[in-house]
């Protein structure tokens, strides 16, 4: 039971990055690395702002505003400075390396044990009954990633979002109706890294302490959460990408588990699992593919 | 009005390989003319549209629109006054989103793109009369995603979108070279009819040396960067597809080939 419970709170965690992720990657075909350094970014700051008493509910939206500045300088370096979209990532994510580090003012791990969070404080101490304790975590966080879905979806259906959505399927148009495409890709990446901090900041609340790896594979896992959420529920038309999405990391999440819960490798070997279930995913999809295009041409 | 004025456009510059396309080029398109551009590859013919819309940049020279100086306007700005269909139907429309969805995107070009409702739903109506003009039955299939539609159907509707707001001049470059023989005859009429309705200001490079002939009031035909036949109204009139099969020859052996 708890590693269930713990399946679905950390799946949940990482599908609102993986949401980001989707932006990125499936709606502007972006390669945008910068995540591994905006989901610590998010959980630094939301770490600092908790020491200095801030409200644990306030440092969330701070933390995605954090990541959107970050997303757009990813941008501006891509558009304005004619950088690769992958160095553009790779640039600051390893710039946000440091920015981290001084925001954690200058340590490597900030815990916050003693401070009230989202999941743990007043009211969820005395005012829950006692069944539902072990499970507010997970009920909150269901809320959570239930809000910034619709958010997403309903920004896809504006007029701004037709746009971002046009910049990835065929930036040639955007042009044609006379906007700037570059800033449409601006705009994408600052939502995408704003999703990614703000996951971030949600870690560091549940474990009440923040760590300069958390970020590591980051990037691998919001890959992994859309390409299996993608490719899964594809055949069933009806559901949205965004709710694939989240669908694909608590998948991907449960999977990371069974393996480490199998107990022939051991906790250190949860980054080399993490990439592993990811190229096993990438050569399945892959011959799905190749056998579908196969009985096409038959 | 399209002026283009002294026009200087290297290719390569400073290397080896420096390749002069334009030297002291001039144009004076009229409202209301619809011009057909013919010339052999590399004649300077896509080169002389992408000058125009900004695709890519001049080396000296000044490009106006009715006397105001475009040339330095970036090229998503031009977009506003300019409707541009590609040879390549992909171009002119989104293949991942819905036929409806590429509808609404045209329709608010010039627009601000913000936080209202992507399809307004009272515009519906109007987007299925449009997509009716083209007589492909489109608009019954609204909720298709572009992509897969053939590339004539896509190419119909590239046309549409592009002159479905207000613009002042029409760029068609190749639109109708990839399509078959058939498909190329109906979008062309089907181009004739939109510039005729709307009166558009055309420009059109093409291959097809019938529709250049049959369409449109007005002929250029480039060579090396210059326009060695330009013809209008009367003039063009008389022109048949021999005279200017003839100058192609010309050409061919003065270059050698």
């Amino acid at each position: 039971m708890t590693i269930i419970l713990g399946i679905f709170e950390e799946g949940l965690i990482y599908a609102i990055m993986a949401l980001g992720v989707y932006i990125t990657y499936k709606i502007l075909d972006f390669p945008d690395l910068s995540v591994d350094g905006t989901f610590p970014l998010g959980a630094a700051l939301t770490a600092s702002l908790i020491v200095k008493g801030i409200s644990p509910i306030l440092a969330l939206p701070l933390s995605f505003l954090a990541g959107a500045l970050a997303g757009c300088v990813t941008g501006l370096i891509h558009v304005k400075c004619r950088v690769r979209d992958l160095f553009s990532g790779i640039i600051v994510m390893t710039a946000l390396y440091s920015i981290n580090l001084r925001i954690a003012g200058m340590k490597a791990n900030l815990p916050f044990l003693s401070q009230d969070t989202i999941f743990d404080n007043q009211w969820t101490r005395t005012a829950l009954p006692p069944f539902i304790k072990p499970y507010i975590m997970v009920i909150l966080l269901a809320v959570i990633v239930c809000i910034c879905k619709l958010l997403l979806d309903w920004y896809l259906s504006t007029k701004s979002g037709y746009l971002l959505r046009a910049a990835g399927d065929n930036d040639v148009l955007v042009t044609s109706l006379a906007k700037d495409k570059g800033r449409v890709k601006i705009i994408g990446l600052a939502i995408a890294n704003g999703f990614a901090a703000l996951a971030g900041g949600v870690l560091s609340q549940k474990q009440a302490f923040f760590d300069i790896s958390i970020g590591t594979g980051t990037m691998v896992f919001g890959l992994a959460s859309v390409i299996l959420g993608a490719q899964l529920f594809k055949r069933l038309g009806t559901l949205k990408t965004t709710t694939a999405v989240i669908a694909g990391a608590i998948l991907y999440k449960a999977c990371v588990a069974l393996v480490i819960s199998l107990r022939i490798v051991k906790a250190a070997d949860l980054k080399l699992i993490t990439a592993a279930i990811l190229l096993l995913i990438l050569v399945i999809s892959d011959s799905v593919k190749r056998r579908g295009t196969r009985h096409a041409g038959a | 009005m399209l002026e283009l004025k002294n026009i200087n456009k290297y290719y390569n510059a400073g290397t080896v390989n420096e390749m002069c396309l334009f030297e002291d080029f001039n144009l004076t398109i009229h409202d209301g003319q619809f011009v057909s551009v013919v010339g052999s590859n590399g004649s300077g013919k896509t080169s002389l549209l992408n000058l125009i819309c900004g695709s890519i940049p001049l080396d000296s020279g000044s490009i106006l629109i009715n006397g105001t100086n475009i040339t330095k306007m970036p090229e998503y700005k031009r977009q506003r006054r300019i409707g541009r269909v590609y040879q390549n139907p992909a171009m002119g429309t989104c293949p991942n989103m819905t036929i409806l969805e590429n509808m609404a995107l045209a329709d608010n070009k010039g627009k601000a793109f913000n936080l209202l409702p992507g399809t307004n739903r009272a515009r519906i109506d109007f987007y299925r009369d449009q997509l009716k003009t083209l007589g492909l039955g489109l608009e019954d299939k609204l909720q298709v995603k572009v992509g897969v539609l053939s590339g004539g159907q896509r190419q119909a509707m590239a046309l549409l979108m592009s002159t479905m707001t207000p613009i002042e001049f029409l760029i068609l470059d190749e639109h109708t070279a990839a399509l078959d023989p058939k498909t190329a005859d109906t979008i062309m009429e089907l181009t004739d009819k939109i510039v005729h309705e709307k009166h558009l200001t055309t420009i059109m490079v093409t291959h097809n040396l019938r529709f250049a002939v049959d369409y449109g009031n007005r002929i250029l035909m480039m060579h090396q960067g210059h326009a060695v036949l330009d013809k209008g109204d009367v003039e063009k009139e008389a022109i048949k597809i021999e005279d200017i099969l003839q100058i192609f020859t010309e050409i061919s052996i003065e270059c050698g080939n």
